[in-house]
Order: structure tokens, then C-alpha cells, then sequence
């Protein structure tokens, strides 16, 4: 045997530095390995706690707010798809924060290959699961009557909005989740962040009924926003307001943390 | 001669605490090298600079002659490392991962897949690789770590405690592969907290002590320079160790320290003469000696002395 050939590497492998996005699909299908190594834990959070969710408020409130399931189902679902994946941005960060704590960080930043992509890679694969949210609540929602006046068109602008908004609002947690020293911090700030934003805005009810100054309020969350402009394009009444507001809140937090981001994971130094 | 790695004046501050206050480490080409040193000396702080994971507050190092600040991706594409942690990612299994780190090494996906193979057999693994990491045991993660640090076929290779925490089967195992990498021509930077096997393992032996190099040499010419011969007493049941620790010190300033249940007390000494000496004055002033023996000196006499010597310095 020849010692300075080792056995497992034959002649005729060759090897060639990957490129920047040759290295992110690298990190792209890492996620997405783990998503297929946990895919109970992916099915519930994907499938079956959106599917809860609009069941309940579905029923909780259908009656007393619009008279019928089926009415309110109409208003309540583009909410539900914000709802859904909004929350399921927070993941990315704790990824991140957990590859930060552990030893992997430390073998990724001693190899030759252009460091954004491990971020980047890992963002990407979040599409996925996004996807397979919003396939669920459209699927119990059809069940339910929800027949948008959008048609077809409208309902893969409005999902193609919620997938595009959740990608920008991940960065919010993939920051966070390269400031902070332990996931667990990661999934309990994010709560405090989500949850008042999530509810105190047009997801759930018309703002229309609200006080007036909760619904000054209200009107300045970009959730609201999102969740607005996701309803109109559902119904095909998306103004051209609502298309700017909506785009713009997604891109605001993309010009924000993106850099931030990448800022914080390329400088910190493993300890 | 071509140097693989080389240091000079490297400084690493913490805070007020300095790490690493002025390195001078200078490791040729092809050679198997340890860094020895008690815990908090700068080991591991001196080997996260060389692999461009934090950034020197002094001084200059040279990897493959590649700056590691200024030229960091020189020399990432160069080295790997294995750290006393396994740099994996857990919640992946073990063939996940070596396809993972082969195609970040630029493997081709067909290639990656029968070197990913191949290693997990290489490495005993090939029932594990389709197990997630999480569950592996130490021994397991620690040689998936090193198949994976195998990939890049590298020029230099960091190994930060590769064997602490395995048993002596897997340690043996470890050994063989890394005297392995050395006759596949690569330089090889070791740090251990076993120091017999730095004794078997290499070429030459660095001392670290409270962020300096203390003593560099081949284990031999440590062991002429610094190790005496060790002198072991062994003590009878209900014997004063700290008397016999008293005597010694009071009558040849001999420093002793006690082991296993306190009954065995090792000193180095000079020479035989002093050994004689010291054995009849312990007898003679019925010290209640079981057993005494003279042993040729080994590195870990070398460890105690220098770090002696430097505890001496200090107190200065």
C-alpha cells in the first residue's frame, strides 16, 4: 500500500473548492437532513399544529364573529397562514445558535469554503417547511369551504407572499440566534417578540372593530400588514398600498438582519 | 529546514488574564510534535490561533507559511483539525456527515459517497454510519472526527486531545492511526494530557507553561536535561507519607509528592548516590518503608520538574 495514497482515496478523486452556491446547496441539504431525521418532529410542526390552530380559532370565534364557520374561515385563513409561518422562522436562528455553541462552528470555520453559506444554505432549506405549512392549512382550510375569490392565480400569489414574508422575518432569529450563547434563549425571546406582534394585528380580526388607538397600533405592525396584503391577494383585492406596505415590511427586515446577521456570525470567535 | 508551523512572540489576551504571552513555537515539516502542559497553560488557546479560530493580540504565526490572519484561507486549505470536543453535527448520521464535509472539501457527490464508505469501514463504523451522531458513543464520535479530519487530505494536522475520555482500547486504536498520518508525510500538532504517549508517539516534545514554551527537545534530550531518576517508596499501612515527604525535603531538598492512597511517594533524584542516601536515612529514622525502587526517568518526571521550576519562578 502506498502510504502517502491512502486506501479510501483512489486515484481519480478529484477535488475542486467549491463555489459560493455549490457550498450553500451543501448546507441546503444538511437542513434538509434534518428535517428527514426528525421528521415526526417536522410533521407536527409543519402539518399538524397549523391544521390545529385553524380549527380552533376557526370554531372558538367562526360563530360569534362572522356568524358561520365557513364565513369567517374566508377572513380567517390568509391570517392562519401568517400565523403558521411566522413562528416556524424562529428555527433558523436556534440552528444556528446551536452549530454556534457546539464544535461544529469551529470545524466549519477552520475549512476553505465562503463562510455565508452556511447561513445562507440553512435559510434556503427553510422553504421547505414553509411549503409544507402552508400546503396543510390550505388543505384543512379547502376542507372547511375556504373557496378564495382569487382563484388559482391569487392563491399562489397570496402563498408565494406568506413563504417570501416568513424568509424575510427569519433574519430577525438568525441574528439573535448568533448573539446569544444558548438556543434555549434563541425560542424564548422569540415568543416575546412573536406573540404581542402576532395577535395585537390584523391576523386574527378586522381592526375595523378595534379601539382607536389599538388600532393605530395594529395598523403599524408589519404583521398586519403581511396578513393584510396576503388576504387580498387570496381575494384578488390587493391594493397598490397593501402590495407596498407588504413587500416593504418583508424587505425592511431583510435590509436590517440580513447584515446583522452575517455580521455577527462572521466576527464571533469561537471561545 | 522547512518549518510547517512557526510562532514568534504570539500573544492571546482574555480579558486581564494573558493567555498566551510571547510563543516561540517552531515545528518542521513532517513532523509529529506535542504540546504538553498542565490545563489553562495556552494549549488550547495556541492551536485556535494556529487555525485561524481567534485572532492573535500579538506576535505573528505562520502556517505552511500562510499568515493565519492575514492569509487565513491559505491556511484553512491546508490543515484540518480534531478538537478534545467531536465537531460534528449530531443531530446527522455518521455517513451524513462525511458527505456533508467531503462536498465542502470538494469532492465530487459519486466520490463523496464511496469515500464516506469507505472511511466508516476504515474506521469501524460501517453499522453506525446510519445512525444519527447524537447517539454514538465517545470512542465512536472521536474516530468519526477523524475520518472526517482525514478528508482534505491535509498538510498539517491539529490534534487537541484526540484521546482524552477513551478507554485504552480506543486509544491504542487512535495511536495507531496517528503515527498513520505521520507516515503519510503530514506534520502533525498534538496536545495530551497522557504523557507516555507523547513519549511514543513524538519526534519532538514542546513544554507550555503559563503561555510560554518552557522546553522543547526530543523525549530523549528532555529526559537527559530534566528527568532524574525517579525514586518510588512504598510505605507500610499506618506510615506518616508527610513525614517521609519532611525528611526528604529537610534533609535533600528533595521535592516528593504522594500517590494512589498516599502510601506510594515518588521524588526524582541526581543519581544513584543521592537514591542510597536517601533510602537509608528513611529507614534509619524508622520510617516504616515497604518497598523503594529506582526508575529510569520517563517524561512525566520531566512534566514535574519543569512545572516546578516554573511554580519556583512565579513565586519570585
Amino acid at each position: 500500500m502506498n502510504e502517502r495514497h491512502p486506501a479510501w482515496l483512489k486515484a481519480g478523486s478529484v477535488r475542486r473548492r467549491p463555489g459560493r452556491w455549490a457550498a450553500a446547496a451543501l448546507f441546503t441539504r444538511r437542513a434538509l437532513h434534518h428535517l428527514g431525521n426528525n421528521a415526526f418532529g417536522f410533521a407536527f410542526e409543519a402539518v399538524v399544529s397549523p391544521i390545529v390552530m385553524l380549527l380552533i380559532f376557526g370554531f372558538l370565534f367562526g360563530g360569534a364573529m362572522a356568524g358561520s364557520v365557513r364565513e369567517y374561515v374566508r377572513f380567517l385563513l390568509p391570517g392562519i397562514l401568517v400565523l403558521t409561518v411566522v413562528p416556524m422562522t424562529v428555527a433558523s436562528g436556534t440552528t444556528l445558535c446551536t452549530d454556534m455553541a457546539r464544535g461544529v462552528y469551529q470545524r466549519f470555520r477552520t475549512m476553505p469554503f465562503w463562510q455565508p453559506a452556511a447561513v445562507l444554505g440553512l435559510v434556503a432549506a427553510d422553504g421547505v417547511r414553509y411549503a409544507a405549512g402552508v400546503t396543510a392549512v390550505l388543505g384543512a382550510g379547502w376542507a372547511l369551504g375556504f373557496r378564495p375569490a382569487g382563484g388559482v392565480s391569487g392563491t399562489v400569489q397570496a402563498v408565494a407572499y406568506a413563504i417570501f414574508f416568513a424568509w424575510c422575518v427569519g433574519w430577525v432569529f438568525t441574528w439573535i440566534g448568533s448573539i446569544v450563547k444558548r438556543p434555549e434563549t434563541v425560542s424564548g425571546s422569540s415568543m416575546m417578540i412573536l406573540y404581542p406582534l402576532l395577535f395585537a394585528s390584523s391576523v386574527l380580526v378586522d381592526p375595523s372593530t378595534m379601539p382607536r388607538w389599538l388600532r393605530v397600533a395594529v395598523d403599524a405592525n408589519p404583521i398586519s400588514a403581511a396578513a393584510t396584503l396576503t388576504r387580498g391577494l387570496f381575494h384578488g383585492t390587493a391594493t397598490a398600498g397593501e402590495l407596498a406596505a407588504g413587500i416593504g415590511a418583508g424587505l425592511l427586515f431583510a435590509a436590517v438582519f440580513i447584515p446583522l446577521t452575517m455580521y455577527a456570525y462572521l466576527r464571533k470567535q469561537p471561545g | 529546514m522547512e518549518l510547517a508551523i512557526e510562532t514568534r512572540g504570539l500573544r492571546k489576551i482574555f480579558g486581564k488574564q494573558e493567555a498566551v504571552r510571547g510563543l516561540d513555537l517552531a515545528v518542521r515539516s513532517g513532523e509529529l510534535f506535542a504540546l504538553l502542559g498542565p490545563n489553562g497553560a495556552g494549549k488550547t488557546t495556541t492551536i485556535r490561533m494556529l487555525t485561524t479560530l481567534l485572532r492573535p493580540d500579538g506576535g505573528t504565526a505562520r502556517v505552511c507559511g500562510y499568515d493565519v490572519v492575514k492569509e487565513a484561507g491559505g491556511v484553512r486549505a491546508r490543515i484540518s483539525v480534531t478538537g478534545q470536543y467531536a465537531a460534528l453535527d449530531e443531530s446527522l448520521t455518521g455517513r451524513q456527515n462525511l458527505m456533508l464535509f467531503a462536498g465542502l472539501y470538494g469532492y465530487a457527490r459519486k466520490d463523496a459517497k464511496r469515500i464516506a464508505d469507505e472511511l466508516l469501514a476504515r474506521f469501524g463504523l460501517a453499522d453506525a454510519g446510519g445512525r444519527t451522531v447524537g447517539a454514538y458513543s465517545g470512542g465512536m464520535r472521536r474516530r468519526l472526527d477523524l475520518a472526517v479530519g482525514l478528508l482534505p487530505q491535509p498538510k498539517v494536522m491539529f490534534l487537541d486531545e484526540p484521546t482524552t475520555g477513551l478507554d485504552p482500547q480506543s486509544r491504542r486504536e487512535l495511536r495507531e492511526t496517528v503515527r498513520g498520518l505521520k507516515r503519510q508525510g503530514m506534520t502533525v500538532l498534538l496536545t495530551t494530557q497522557y504523557l507516555e504517549e507523547a513519549d511514543q508517539l513524538a519526534d519532538r516534545v514542546g513544554f507550555i507553561a503559563d503561555g510560554r514554551l518552557v522546553a522543547v527537545g526530543t523525549p530523549a534530550e528532555l529526559k537527559a536535561r530534566y528527568g532524574g531518576k525517579t525514586l518510588t517508596v512504598r510505605l507500610a499501612e499506618g506510615a506518616d507519607p508527610a513525614g517521609v515527604c519532611r525528611l526528604l525535603k529537610e534533609a535533600f531538598g528533595l521535592e516528593s509528592r504522594r500517590e494512589e492512597d498516599g502510601r506510594i511517594v515518588k521524588t526524582s533524584v541526581r543519581n544513584a548516590e543521592t537514591a542510597h542516601a536517601a533510602v537509608g536515612a528513611l529507614l534509619g529514622g524508622r520510617m516504616e518503608v515497604e518497598d523503594f525502587a529506582l526508575g529510569e526517568p520517563s517524561l512525566e518526571e520531566v512534566y514535574f520538574a519543569l512545572n516546578q521550576a516554573y511554580a519556583k519562578e512565579a513565586a519570585v
